[in-house]
């Protein structure tokens, strides 16, 4: 380890994870332990593990983890350098592919491309939330806020989020302290 | 042609500058789609869920491809540059913050029923878009039957995605250029 630079092992590891990252981050957090962990023993497995915890106190999408471990072992510089790797050659990439998409609008192909993708995403949506179902993260609790704050934003659409986000912490947390 | 209205740069970065920072749970689509375009009307329903289609298909992070792509929509390049960093920068500080005092936060003893409570919140809000997006597939048997085979096929038998949608996509989208034909003939 000693002789290898370590921004250009940050920027090896994760631009390759950039693009072979589809469907999402949570593809990336495997190899990602698999490359700092076992192989480079840049920290422990419990390490890894608190600094995921880390990332998901934070706001953002669910890959600032990169950052969160390129700051734990190089700094700031380390943080932007996670960073860019992970997320420039996977966003060039979807430029590319939004310019071409874009640039053929109010064709008849691409307005039926368009009705024909819109009902594959609700799909995705509605896979996506009964995958978060079956990590087996969320109680019953969770369950009644999320019908709650569905139909919440169903019947006053520009109800501010923030506002919903604070009360379920909040309520939450009140629930904890009476429940135990 | 229809053209998206006209969004300065400041405006695009100031948008997703607030949507990174606020995101706190992640579903950082859902928070795009409310203000693009439930709040502000840059996009109609449509346009956004085939380019968040897009984004799911293509390689990288979900969110951050649909930043990309509603910024190129808006103002090109630009736009587009304007999006992502503006959606990142946030995040970023944010997260560097959490490491440094990590210890400290991860030390009380409420936070796991605080982030709870919080991810709990952000799934209702992607509930909420499902529901705005399965509300436009119901229009007709075919979108519905191409949500239902997407939802069964990568959701129910966990398939994986591009192998279903690489079937289930083009299928949709022959039956709606067909039947475009047959509305415009």
């Amino acid at each position: 380890m000693k002789d290898e630079n370590i921004y250009l092992a940050l920027v090896t590891i994760l631009a390759p994870l950039s693009i072979a990252a589809i469907g999402g981050a949570t593809g990336i957090y495997a190899p990602l332990q698999h490359e700092t962990v076992d192989l480079r023993q840049w920290m422990t497995p419990r390490e890894f593990i608190d600094l995921f915890a880390v990332s998901r106190l934070a706001p953002g999408p669910g890959s600032m983890l990169a950052p969160i471990i390129g700051w734990n072992v190089a700094g700031f510089g380390g943080a932007l350098l996670a960073t860019v790797a992970l997320y420039l050659p996977s966003s060039m990439l979807c430029y590319g592919a939004a310019r071409v998409w874009n640039r053929y609008r109010g064709k008849p192909w691409h307005r039926a491309i368009e009705a024909g993708l819109s009902p594959v995403a609700a799909g995705l949506i509605f896979s996506g939330i009964l995958g978060l179902l079956r990590l087996g993260e969320t109680g019953p609790l969770s369950w009644f806020t999320v019908v709650l704050v569905a139909g919440l934003l169903m019947w006053r659409p520009k109800l501010h989020p923030l506002i919903l986000i604070g009360c379920g912490a909040l309520a939450f947390f009140l629930l904890h302290v009476a429940g135990a | 042609m229809n053209h998206p209205p006209p969004v300065s740069l400041a405006m695009i970065y100031g948008l997703f500058f607030r949507i990174g920072l606020f995101s706190f749970g992640g579903q950082l689509t859902s928070w795009i789609h409310r203000e693009v375009v439930l709040v502000r009307g840059w996009m109609t329903n449509e346009e956004f869920l085939s380019g968040m289609a897009l984004s799911q298909i293509l390689p990288g992070v979900n969110s951050t491809n649909t930043a990309i792509f509603v910024g190129q929509r808006l103002r090109g390049a630009w736009g587009a540059t304007a999006a992502i960093v503006a959606m990142l920068t946030g995040p970023f500080f944010a997260v560097i913050l959490a490491a440094i005092f990590y210890k400290w936060i991860i030390g009380w003893e409420g936070m796991q029923s605080v982030m709870e409570g919080v991810a709990a919140v952000a799934l209702g809000m992607l509930a909420r878009l499902g529901i705005s997006a399965g509300r436009g597939a119901a229009k007709g048997l075919t979108p519905a039957l191409a949500m239902l085979a997407t939802f069964v096929g990568v959701g129910v038998m966990r398939w994986p995605m591009l192998g279903v949608v690489a079937v289930v996509a083009p299928i949709s989208v022959i039956i709606s250029y067909m039947q475009g034909r047959g509305d415009e003939g």
